[in-house]
Order: structure tokens, then sequence, then C-alpha cells
């Protein structure tokens, strides 16, 4: 794992990823390129990762934020996934937000599993932003 | 466009659409054109501004989806360079104003709802009842897995079976979706494009066992891979593989299968993931010359294949520039077939095209608003002279339509078509100095992106080294961030906002269809006779390995001794190996 400087750990590094068979990645390009300008470090993992993978990078790269997107149904399978297998390689305090096409009645579990966000297509991006951003300054920033 | 070719044939043909536009030759009279350009300048002067100084217009700039900047008003000297044959009517070239003399009058557009859902017994339901209801082609969505080349049982497909379309993992499967429907009596779409080649093979397999002639079949699978590298994103094997069975695809079909579509040239995924209307033009068209090429290049005649290509378009909000990019898509496509690729029969030159209303277009807030959008943008696509039509439905922005939303969606189109006149007189747009004016715009700006498109070293480079994917990202973060500033107004998300909750219910997919899919798959694979099914592959196998063999044919074997999508994919990928996008961040 690489170890960041206290100044470094100020630029949130967020790692983007569909975790999944969904190739429609108009939604996280659009995300990674948001959250770039507002200043994050962005990574991002490429098509077709399995949450296995979306783990191991996640903490490989010692990311802040795990940002997972799926349009094809898959997320409450995926999801959760991808949560438990940072929790077993030692990323349990990785934040995970979720986004993509998710009926409310999803919402609850995956809150419960500490997913949140679970935006739908047409949410600003300063919204996701700002949720991020909070997220990250009390879990990972409080000292 | 396959690979760089090093003339100046693009650059030209841009050049000719502005000086054609300068020129002043054309359907107008000279005198009275001068006469039409001082009044306007007139007016611009002397009516016009004074005006919009004391009530100032609503935003700085007016322009179109893509950025083409707009005046205030367009008169016959925009379009003063116009020659005849440019507004040749219906059913002859360039064939700007429709591929056949009569349209609408004629025969109706081909009302296709695109459907499908977990196991096949649920989707040969939902045909049957598309089919009652006065459809009158049929369009079937697969699965990720399905769509990926896995089987149900597969470890990939965990969580994904029959989510968001029907999951085929055997002949068994089509057996079922196709069950009591009359093959040889309708079309069928079929959205698959990586094992496209597999699933042609079932198609084929079934209508065998219903003892109908491969003639007789109609249909289209998508198959086209190069938007899949460009948009859509799902692929198998590397793009040259795909390419190659497209190719014997192509040579088998032109054969065997004469009436069936084995590749739809799709600029519906490109404009999905977030490209403008002239990228979706441009990028489609240059498939297609792509596709052209593998032709020409496996040694058929472009004659005897280009009547079997056909297209795929978006239709979305910017209503007046959709309809001129249709119309301009189909000049580019008749002008370029003859002049550059020396197609002789006027069937070569005909661009022929499904239209779907856009899915990105749709919002979850205030659904019902979709209902308006999708009428909108099918009008757009019916003004444009589509030859098949799927609306989509209000209740898609959340999840796969009921049967309600989609009976909504398949009536809109029926609205347009009995109720509303337009389809009484062709082209009815065309002689619009502002639709014309774009037309010759957006075929202009096309013509440039071909030219950068070689210079980047022909349709392959640009999509290994990710400039198509780029173009579309950024242009599809413009537009998010348009929408985010107010400047793009998408009513219920940005403006006229409302804070109650989603007032419809949307239809659910049990986890049974997995259940039962594994079951049967498995099934499949204890029952029938292993010897047969291992020597299919291993003929398959060594046809991939040959690229002068067509493999069309072990395919068919392989598929009717009950080889599974997933086998047959995986003896593909043994040969082919997979691919790895470019970093497009």
């Amino acid at each position: 794992m690489r170890q960041r400087s206290a100044q470094e750990k100020r630029k949130i590094r967020v790692l983007v990823a569909k975790p999944g068979l969904d190739g429609h990645d108009r939604g996280v390009l659009v995300l990674a390129r948001a959250f770039r300008d507002a200043g994050m470090e962005v990574i991002y993992i490429g098509l077709l990762p399995t949450p296995e993978e979306v783990a191991r990078m996640a903490v490989d790269e010692d990311v802040d934020v795990v940002a997972l997107s799926l349009l094809n149904g898959a997320h409450m399978t995926a999801f959760p996934q991808v949560k438990r297998l940072l929790d077993k390689y030692g990323g349990k305090d990785i934040i995970v937000t979720g986004g993509g096409i998710i009926p409310d009645e999803d919402k609850p579990r995956l809150l419960k599993l500490g997913i949140s966000g679970l935006y739908g297509p047409g949410t600003s991006l300063e919204e996701i932003v700002g949720h991020i951003r909070e997220r990250v300054r009390k879990e990972r920033w409080a000292e | 466009m396959l690979s760089s070719a090093k003339d100046v044939y693009w650059g030209k043909k841009s050049k000719e659409v502005s000086t054609r536009r300068k020129k002043t030759a054309s359907v107008f009279d000279r005198r009275a054109l001068k006469d039409m350009k001082a009044g306007y300048e007139r007016w611009l002067k002397e009516v016009y501004s004074p005006w919009v100084e004391t009530a100032p217009e609503l935003k700085a700039h007016f322009e179109t989806a893509s950025g083409v900047p707009l005046q205030p008003v367009y008169t016959p000297s925009d379009i003063a360079s116009i020659a005849q044959s440019e507004l040749a009517l219906p059913g002859v070239f360039p064939y700007t104003r429709g591929v056949y003399p009569s349209m609408y009058r004629g025969r109706q557009w081909t009302m296709r709802m695109f459907s499908g859902f977990g196991t096949p017994e649920d989707t040969n339901k939902r045909l049957k009842l598309l089919l009652e209801h006065g459809e009158t082609g049929l369009s079937v969505a697969f699965d990720m897995p399905t769509l990926y080349g896995y089987d149900a049982d597969s470890e990939k497909a965990h969580g994904e079976v029959g989510r968001c379309g029907v999951n085929v993992s055997s002949l068994r499967d089509m057996e079922a979706i196709f069950d009591g429907i009359p093959l040889d009596k309708v079309s069928t779409s079929m959205t698959i494009n990586a094992p496209a080649a597999v699933l042609t093979a079932m198609y084929a397999g079934v209508a065998k066992e219903k003892g109908l002639r491969l003639e007789s079949l109609r249909g289209t699978v998508q198959a086209d891979m190069l938007k899949e590298y460009i948009a859509q994103k799902e692929w198998v094997y590397p793009p040259e593989a795909h390419l190659r069975i497209v190719r014997d695809m192509m040579l088998y079909c032109t054969k065997h299968m004469p009436q069936w579509n084995y590749v739809s040239i799709s600029g519906y995924h490109i404009r999905e993931a977030g490209s403008s209307a002239v990228q979706e033009l441009a990028f489609t068209l240059a498939d297609g010359f792509g596709y052209v090429e593998l032709g020409v290049e496996a040694g058929l005649d472009v004659d005897d294949f280009a009547p079997r290509l056909s297209f795929f378009f978006n239709s979305t909000m910017d209503f007046f520039e959709e309809i001129a990019k249709f119309r301009a898509a189909r000049r580019i496509w008749a002008t370029v077939l003859r002049e550059r690729y020396g197609a002789k029969k006027a069937r070569s030159l005909l661009l022929r095209f499904h239209t779907q209303t856009s899915g990105a277009s749709l919002t979850w807030q205030q659904p019902y608003n979709n209902v308006v959008r999708t009428a909108l943008e099918a009008m757009a696509a019916v003004l444009g002279g589509t030859q098949s039509l799927h609306t989509n439905s209000y209740d898609e922005a959340m999840a796969l339509p009921t049967e309600h939303a989609v009976q909504v969606a398949l009536r809109t189109q029926q609205i347009i078509a009995e109720e509303t006149g337009a389809t009484a007189v062709m082209d009815p747009l065309g002689g619009s100095y502002y639709v014309e004016w774009l037309t010759d715009e957006l075929e202009a700006q096309a013509y440039r992106y071909f030219d950068r498109i070689e210079r980047a070293g022909g349709i392959l480079s640009a999509i290994k080294s990710g400039f198509l994917q780029r173009e579309i990202a950024e242009n599809a973060y413009r537009l998010s961030k348009r929408v985010e500033s107010g400047e793009d107004v998408v009513v219920g998300v940005n403006k006229y906002t409302a804070k109650e909750g989603s007032p419809i219910t949307t239809l659910k997919i049990d986890f049974k269809a997995q259940k039962r899919q594994v079951e049967r798959v498995r099934k499949v694979r204890a029952e029938r006779d292993a010897a047969k099914v291992r020597s299919a592959l291993n003929r398959l196998t060594r046809a991939y390995d040959d690229p002068d063999a067509n493999s069309m044919y072990p395919l068919m074997d392989a598929v009717s001794a009950y080889a599974t999508l997933g086998e047959i994919v995986s003896a593909g990928r043994a040969v082919f190996g997979t691919y790895k996008e470019p970093q497009i961040l």
C-alpha cells in the first residue's frame, strides 16, 4: 500500500468503477471528469472488472472513496459484493457510494450496508461531489 | 475508412458542400434571390435589431443541441446554392427526401417495440401480446450475460440473468422465445452484437425445426461491432476478430439468408453515450463505410451486399436538428456509395433505417412528461423518413417497462400514423429554409469528421487510440455541465421541479428467472449428445483458427447440437483472446 503525506491526504482519491457486465459508461466517464474538475484524484478501473478486482484495486491504491455505477439492474448483487470484499481486504473504512438505475425499494438495504448516494440519472454533479466531500470530511478526515 | 487511405476525398467533399452553398445557380431566380438577400439585411437592421434592443432575447446565443450556431430566421439566400439535384424528389438520388417513391402513403413504417426480459417464456408472452396489439415487427432484447456470451450458470452471470433482457444460453431458449410465432410471416430484430452470429445460427436452427426455408427468414441482428468499441462497449474479442466474424456472416447470409440484415449500423448507442447529432451522423456513417470495405475486401461485389446494410439512429429532443440529421445521412450514404465505392444498383444507395427515441432523454422525475418527449422524438423520426420505429415507454428511466407503459408508447406511434396527417405528404419539411440549411451544415460537418478519422489512421485506429470514445465522453460532459448550469433546460429536472414522489409503479423482475435458466442450461448439457457437441466445437475452433474459413457453417452445426452460447464464445476466446480498451479519461 502506498503511504501518503498529510497534505496529499487533503486531496480526495476516488476509484470509479462499474463492477459487472455493463458497458454503459457515459455516467462514470462524466462523473470522473466532474470529480477531477472538483479537485479530486480520479482512478478509473476501466470496463468489466469483477467486484474482486474493484475491491483489490481500491485497497492497493489507498482510495478514500469507491464510486460505483451500474445501469443493468445487477446493483443488488454487485454493490454489496464490492463492500464485502473491501471489508475482507482491509478496506473497511473506504467509503462506498453508488448510482445508476436504483429503484427506491432497493435503497434501504444498500444504505444499511453503508453504500450511500444511490443517485439516479439527472442528479446534479454538484450534489454528488458534495455528498462525497461531506462523507470524506466526516469519516476519513475526522481526527 | 477501415484503415488509413491517403486520399483527399473527404476534404474535397466537405469543401464541395460549402462551395455548393455559396454558388448561386440553383432553384432560385438570381434576381429574386438578390432582392431577398437585401430584404433580409434590411429586416435585420430596421426591424429585428431595434426590436431586440428594447426587448432583449432570452439567450445571448442560440444554437442546436450539437452546438451549431443559429440565425434568428432563415431565408432562401441561406440555401441559395442548393442545386436542383439536391432537392431531388423521394425515391431519386441522392434520396434526401426519402428512399422510396411513395413512403408512408404506400406503407406505414414498421412499429417495432423492443422487448425482452426474464425467461424465454416471459418474453414469448410479451411478443405475442405486442402482435395482438397491432405491432408489425418483433424486436428482442437480451440480458447482459447473453450480450457478453456467458451462460446463465456462469459465475459472471450471477445476479444479471433476465434483468434487462431475455436470457439465451442455448437453442432450447430460442425455441421457447419463438414458440407459436410464425417466423416466415414476421420480421424479427435481435439486438445482439458480439454473439450475433451465434444468435443468427440459433434463429435459423429454430426455423429449420419448424420446417421453414432459411431464404424465407426476415430480420436483423445488430452485429455492429465497430460501434461497440466506440460506444456501447459490449465486446468479447479484439476488433479484428469480431470484424472477421461479421465478414463470415456477410458471406453466409448473402448466399443463404438473402433477407437477413446481418448488420444494423447503429448510431443509437453512440448518441446515448453522449455524442452530438453531428458525431452520431459522422461516426455511424464512418462505421458503415468500414463494413462496405469489409465486404469488398472479402471479395463481394458492393452491389451484392450493400442493399442488405441497414441503419439504426437515435431521435432525441432537438426536433429540427434530428430531422436534418436523417436527411443528411441519406444524402451522404447515397453519394459516397456511388462515388467512392462504385455502387451501381439503386438499392445499394438507399439508407434505410430504424429509429428509437432517446432513452437518455427520459427522466425519472415526473415520468409522465416522458410520454410527451417520446411523442415529439417519434414525430421527428417520421418527418425524417424512418422505415421502422421503437418508441420508449415513460417508465424506462427507472426500469424495464410495464405492459401499460409499452402500450402507451405503441399508441403514440399509432396516433402519429393515423391521426396527425404527417404521413400524407412526403418529406413535409423539405424546402424549409432552416431545415435545408441545417441538412447541408450537418452534411459538411460529417465530411470534416470523416477526414479527421481517416487522418487518425481510419476507423480501427481511431477506436484503438480512444479518439472517438474521448470525443463522445467530452461531449457528454459538456452536456451534463450545461444542464447543471441551467443553460440547457430539462423540464422537471432543473426547472419546473416538483417535490412529490413518483406516481407510477414499475415492472419487477423476480430472481426466479436466474434459477430457471440455470436449471434449463444444465438440463440441456445433461441431455444432449456430448460427442456430437465436442466434434462440432472442434470444427468451429479450427474454422476460427483459419482466417480464410467461414465459421458460420460449423457454427450452425454446433448450435443445432445444443452447444451453449458460453461454450461457443469460449471457443472463440481461446483462439482470438480478449480486448482491453485504451484509457479514455
